[in-house]
């Protein structure tokens, strides 16, 4: 029964005269002879979880908390929390992550393992629990000396500590390194530092096989002799691992992979591993691997034949292929009625579902039965593996594309039975708010309500109030959704709510788009909305769980839990208000940022007026394509090109990456959009510190107002404005600021209504998703065309399209609305400047959004201390100068600037 | 010098009660707490308990006489709140060290004075060391749940220079005490291993946590046996549980440290709860009847007590503790653990 030679049993444990090993969150939890496995969550685990990585680099540690409760609720009895990434803080991410966690009983109590390759995040991990944590890991790597150091500062701060079979010669890669290194390493860990024998848990390196390396075949095989080893001459030392690494050779293939995770522990644990990270949704029940497989993975595991590695690729390439014969044979065409709607909806195949659902008519007494059983069973299936994590976005929404393909074959046969309704779950209404025409995410969060059977009434873009109103109250809906994604559709949002209010309704008010934010929506909205209860969804993949929530039985509670976080949210903000530093407008203009234009002059212009480009080669544009904000738009973290290689995204990535190539080329080749831009370079000085002045011929015929931060800063840090980057008035230089607005969305409505007739939200969200990164490219390349030839001030500029993105050239083209200048109405000024609209055919909605919505406009500073930043929060005083400059009244600046306000 | 650890496989050992529960009755004033070295100080020192081991130094020895008169072997330092952490209230971190190195010297006087008498019945100073004012693992901000007021290595290099104190001004064992959240405890005990290792000293810790809830859980949210396992690496003499509940809501608690941990256990509870006025009116005659549970359960074996307690109870204590079986009938205590 054992791996190893010299045993024949399962590995029983035979160390019962020393102390059991203890560990402690706010519980404890001690590890018996009877303790078979304990289960280490691996998702709060930086370079294991893109999700989790995603949300530390965005700061959301709330999300990130979540992500913590989930694994302790899902039966995590040790959470390993690993923060080593290039680009975060580790030390500071690990410290805030473990304080937030101690505020957290129903995560801290499960103890912590601290997991670092750093030893100032492990000693500041330490630092921050309370409990008895883990250590992981150290090792004999870098020598006796330091392993010793680290140890016994382990011992002191009260730790168990995983130590890596490692040491100076290199990472053990076979049985007799393992056992070496192990014994080696115990020995000083009990000997010379003191650390209590229990307290000890090797990780003897889990590697990949079927590698196809001849070194690699062993791989297996000796981890689990070498634990066998262990637990059988190093008196109560532990042994753990990370499982999911043995089958790294075979990312994409999760049969193979979840198969092989379970046979791996099934032998380690038999040997005597009694930790392990495992990730509990990528295992197999080992008696459920089909015995083909399993044969084929164990003689892998446990090289038990030459070939082992070629017979299981053969056999894992047969497994794909064969899902793609069945595909391409039909072969699925030859299941029962409902396993075809099934498997139809969950493939995303439109082209039978028409027959299908036929053919399902002529069996159930009424046509409505049809949408009732076979589709809802169907969207059923699709919503549980969503909602699992095994189906992504864009596989949902092609899963809905059919499924409105087969309501659309099916509502003239319902019509003709009057009387019949269909059962929805409820009724959703749908809207981006007025003067706002942003409708991806809005669309997805549609999709994927209404593949979990709610009805969804999409009023579409730029909707009034009233109508809102109106049809919410005609069509008896049981939530309204609103959605914007520029800032001020968030007041908009906010007069939405008030209407409400005053019409007595009562029903829930979700909130969501990309300015839109948990803070704004406690602060700003809930007040105004006593009858109901406003909401924040973060995005698409929580709104069917908001949504159910707040239809179904527990709704009192959760209503409940959200009024007592959005209180908690509302007193932080009223202190966070309330503790702030400002300076006045003038002290903040005093401490302005200084280019001494003497050392640094102004970058001459080759050129001044205006240049319309018309009809632009969108093959040319493709080329400057940042392809990362795409993905996100389909939820899919990560950065391009990693993403495509991701353990756990990659492969819809791909799938959605070439969907995205194939459309593309048909776009340019079928010339689906047009590409319009104008750019404008004008001689300019700053006036009175904040406004630029734009002149034509020495004759001023425009300007641009900036705003200045106003928070008050460290000692010798600026606060910064635009209009710092340009020479003022009195310097009596020559300078120049430049202006433009770029398009890739004209002619975009044509090709939406096609797919949208043809029920293809999944096209139609693709091809904006497009036309937005058309239109970012476009926006890149002018500037690039701006830099090098039209203003020509980096005519030897050398950068590729990994450096423009990165923005490693000189000068910036900041947009208005954007964090330097938040101040929407530049947009109008700006556009009169360019003649933008005439010239490009972009127009400015009433809430000054860009229509179409594939649309770039902002401003060029050439300087080379030009540089990104916030503006922040603004004062009464700086309000009131902006009004004076741009003649407005008050009330309507506040409102464009509302969200700047810091009063 | 007698070992204490031999002394706890001997007897049930007697710590003393309540510090500041007697000082009040001296009706010191603010003159009485600012003394000579202290005149001038910027603010007002009355309340400083700690201060007046400097101060007033034969008012604490006068108290520290009164419980060994009535049979502790083991007296606390008057060095509650002598971290520069609870000590800056008064801005008299400066003062840090002296205070400490007061507190130990005048105790170990008065103890040695009693050792001298009756050798057979070797007195013990045990520094005290209280939680200070601040929590490392909670967050005086409900809005704001992850913010700190004090880091781990602030509290460290406070309990560091308390502990050095404490040490050199003649300590025969440190006490961490009053335990709300562990993450105090394991710096202080983190800074004793360090400053130990500095003088080169072996002196033995007790370690006494504090359940503030009827669900046997510490401020900082931890059960008793996760408490245990938290603080255990240190090795103490000692573990047990002080302050807060009366000694009979500790009697749970005590059973847990009893039989999960091989080290010795101590209690020293309050007499009972406070009364509306913030008065501890327990008698010594209930508060023994209660500790007397514990004896017979074998649950202890260094019993004492926390506020509200005075001579007498301890007096009533040490009659109860007096009337037991000899030591090697006892049982409970197991003999392995003073390794």
């Amino acid at each position: 029964m054992s791996l190893h030679p010299d045993y024949k049993e399962k590995y029983k444990y035979k160390w019962t005269n020393l102390p059991y090993l203890t560990l402690s969150g706010l519980e404890p939890l001690i590890l018996t002879p009877e303790t078979n496995f304990v289960n280490i969550g691996e998702r709060t685990n930086v370079a294991g979880s893109k999700l989790f990585l995603r949300l530390i680099n965005e700061n959301k540690f709330d999300e990130a908390l979540s992500v913590a409760r989930e694994q302790v609720e899902n039966g995590a009895q040790i959470i390993d929390i690993n923060m080593d990434d290039g680009l975060i803080d580790g030390k500071a991410a690990m410290v805030k992550f473990l304080k937030l966690i101690a505020a957290e009983p129903d995560i801290a109590r499960v103890p912590i393992m601290i997991d670092s390759s750093k030893w100032e995040i492990i000693e500041a991990g330490l630092q921050n629990v309370q409990g008895k944590s883990i250590v992981n890991s150290i090792s004999l790597k870098e020598g006796e000396k330091q392993f010793i150091e680290q140890a016994t500062k382990i011992l002191n701060y009260g730790a168990a500590v995983i130590v890596m079979a490692f040491d100076e010669v290199g990472q053990a890669d076979s049985f007799e390194r393992r056992i070496e290194i192990c014994e080696k390493s115990y020995r000083v860990l009990v000997d010379k530092v003191g650390v209590p024998p229990q307290d000890i848990i090797f990780d003897p390196n889990i590697f990949p096989v079927a590698t196809g390396m001849e070194e690699h075949r062993k791989n297996a095989l000796d981890f689990f002799r070498a634990t066998r080893w262990i637990r059988e001459n190093l008196p109560g030392a532990h042994v753990s691992g990370g499982v999911s690494n043995v089958s790294f050779s075979f990312r994409g293939n999760n049969a193979v992979r979840e198969a092989m995770h379970s046979a791996f522990l099934y032998h380690a644990i038999n040997e005597g591993m009694d930790m392990g990270i495992v990730n509990p949704s990528m295992l197999e029940i080992y008696d459920n691997i089909p015995k083909d497989l399993l044969e084929r993975v164990e003689d892998v595991l446990l090289d038990r034949r030459e070939d082992a590695t070629e017979r299981l690729l053969d056999f894992a390439e047969s497994v794909v292929a064969t899902a793609k014969t069945i595909k391409q044979d039909d072969e699925w065409r030859s299941l029962s009625i409902q396993e075809k709607i099934t498997h139809a909806l969950v493939k995303g195949i439109a082209d039978f579902i028409e027959i299908d659902v036929e053919e399902a008519r002529q069996n159930v007494p009424k046509p409505i039965n049809v949408i009732e059983q076979h589709l809802m069973n169907g969207m059923n299936v699709v919503g549980d593996l969503f909602g699992s994590g095994k189906m992504f976005l864009p596989q949902v929404v092609k899963s809905a594309r059919v499924m409105k393909k087969a309501v659309a074959y099916l509502l003239p046969f319902i019509e003709q039975e009057k009387g019949q309704a269909r059962s929805a779950s409820g009724k959703v209404l749908l809207a981006t708010v007025k003067g706002d025409v942003h409708d991806i995410g809005k669309n997805i969060v549609g999709v994927v309500l209404a593949c979990n059977n709610y009805e969804v009434i999409d009023l579409g873009v730029m909707t009034p109030l009233n109508k809102i109103i109106e049809t919410a109250k005609a069509e008896k809906v049981d939530i309204i959704g609103l959605s914007g994604l520029i800032t001020p559709s968030l007041d908009e949002m906010v007069y939405v709510a008030k209407e409400m209010e005053k019409e007595g309704m009562s029903i829930p008010l979700l909130i969501g788009g990309a300015t839109t934010s948990k803070v704004h929506t406690a602060v700003k909205i809930d007040q105004h909305y006593t009858n109901g209860q406003a909401v924040y969804v973060l995005d698409a993949s929580r709104s069917v769980t908001v949504v159910e929530n707040l239809l179904g039985d527990k709704k009192t509670a959760f209503v409940q839990n959200i009024k007592e976080e959005y209180e908690r949210l509302r007193e932080t903000y009223s202190k966070r208000q309330q503790t702030k530093e400002v300076l006045n407008l003038a002290e903040a203009r005093r401490n302005k940022y200084k280019i001494d234009w003497k050392v640094n002059p102004p970058q001459q212009s080759n050129f001044v007026g205006t240049k319309t480009f018309s009809d632009y080669s969108l093959k040319e544009i493709a080329e400057f394509i940042d392809w990362t904000p795409f993905f996100k738009t389909w939820e899919l973290a990560g950065k391009y090109p990693r993403i495509l290689e991701d353990e756990i995204v990659g492969n819809e990535a791909k799938r959605v990456f070439a969907d995205a190539q194939q459309m593309l080329k048909q776009i340019i080749a079928e010339k689906w959009l047009q590409a319009n831009a104008v750019i404008g370079i004008w001689e300019a000085n700053t006036v009175n510190d904040d406004t630029i002045f734009v002149y034509e011929n020495g004759n001023k015929i425009g300007q641009l107002h900036q705003l200045r931060q106003q928070s008050k800063k460290a000692a010798n840090v600026p606060n910064i404005s635009l209009a710092d980057f340009i020479a003022p008035k009195e310097s009596g230089l020559k300078d120049y600021v430049g202006g433009f607005a770029v398009t890739t969305g004209i002619g975009i409505e044509k090709q939406i209504a096609r797919f949208e007739a043809d029920h293809d939200d999944y096209n139609s969200i693709l091809l904006k998703a497009l036309a937005d990164r058309l239109a970012e490219a476009f926006a890149e390349l002018m500037h690039q065309k701006v830099r090098k030839e039209i203003w020509g001030y980096a005519a030897n500029e050398t950068l590729g399209n990994d450096d423009l993105i990165k923005e490693k050239y000189v000068g910036i083209r900041p947009a208005p609305g954007y964090p330097a200048c938040p101040n929407h109405t530049l947009k109008t000024d700006l556009f009169q400047l360019l003649d933008a609209t005439n010239k490009t055919g972009i127009e400015l909605t009433e809430s000054l959004a860009m229509y179409p919505t594939a649309a770039v406009s902002g401003m060029y500073f050439a300087h080379p201390e030009a540089k990104y930043f916030g503006v922040g929060k603004i004062e009464k005083d700086q309000l009131e100068a902006y009004t004076e400059a741009n003649k407005l009244n008050d009330e309507i600046a506040e409102r464009w600037l509302g969200s700047v306000l810091g009063y | 010098m007698k070992n204490i650890r031999e002394e706890l496989k001997k007897r049930i050992l007697l710590l003393d009660g309540a510090m500041g529960t007697m000082i009040q009755q001296y009706k010191l004033t603010e003159e009485d707490f600012r003394g000579e070295r202290f005149k001038n100080h910027e603010c007002s020192l009355k309340g400083n308990n700690d201060i007046l081991s400097i101060t007033k130094p034969e008012v604490i020895k006068e108290i520290h006489r009164k419980y060994l008169e009535v049979g502790a072997d083991i007296i606390e330092t008057n060095s509650f709140g002598s971290t520069s952490v609870a000590q800056a209230d008064y801005q008299l971190q400066d003062a840090v060290y002296d205070i400490n190195y007061a507190c130990a010297k005048i105790a170990k006087e008065v103890a040695d004075e009693f050792t001298q008498k009756t050798p057979e019945k070797p007195r013990f100073v045990a520094g005290s060391i209280g939680p200070t004012t601040k929590l490392a693992s909670m967050s005086p901000d409900v809005n704001d749940p992850g913010f700190r007021n004090i880091s781990f290595d602030e509290l460290r290099i406070a309990f560091k220079e308390q502990a050095k104190g404490l040490i050199e001004g003649g300590s025969d064992l440190l006490l961490v005490e009053t335990i709300t959240d562990t993450l105090n405890a394991k710096a202080a005990l983190l800074a004793i291993n360090e400053i130990q290792q500095e003088l080169n000293t072996n002196l033995p810790v007790m370690i006494s946590g504090t359940i503030t809830d009827a669900s046997g859980r510490t401020l900082s949210g931890q059960t008793t046996e996760a408490f245990l396992i938290s603080v255990q690496h240190s090795k103490p003499l000692s573990i047990g549980l002080n302050c807060a509940l009366g000694a009979a809501a500790l009697r749970p608690y005590l059973q847990i440290l009893r039989n999960k941990s091989d080290f010795a256990v101590s209690a020293h509870p309050n007499a009972g709860l406070p009364n509306e006025m913030g008065e501890y009116d327990q008698t010594p005659e209930q508060m023994a009847a209660q500790i007397k549970v514990f004896l017979e359960e074998g649950l202890v074996d260094i019993v004492g007590g926390c506020c509200g307690t005075t001579p007498a109870h301890i007096k009533a204590i040490a009659e109860l503790v007096e009337s037991l079986p000899n030591p090697s009938e006892r049982g409970a205590f197991p003999t392995h653990k003073a390794s």
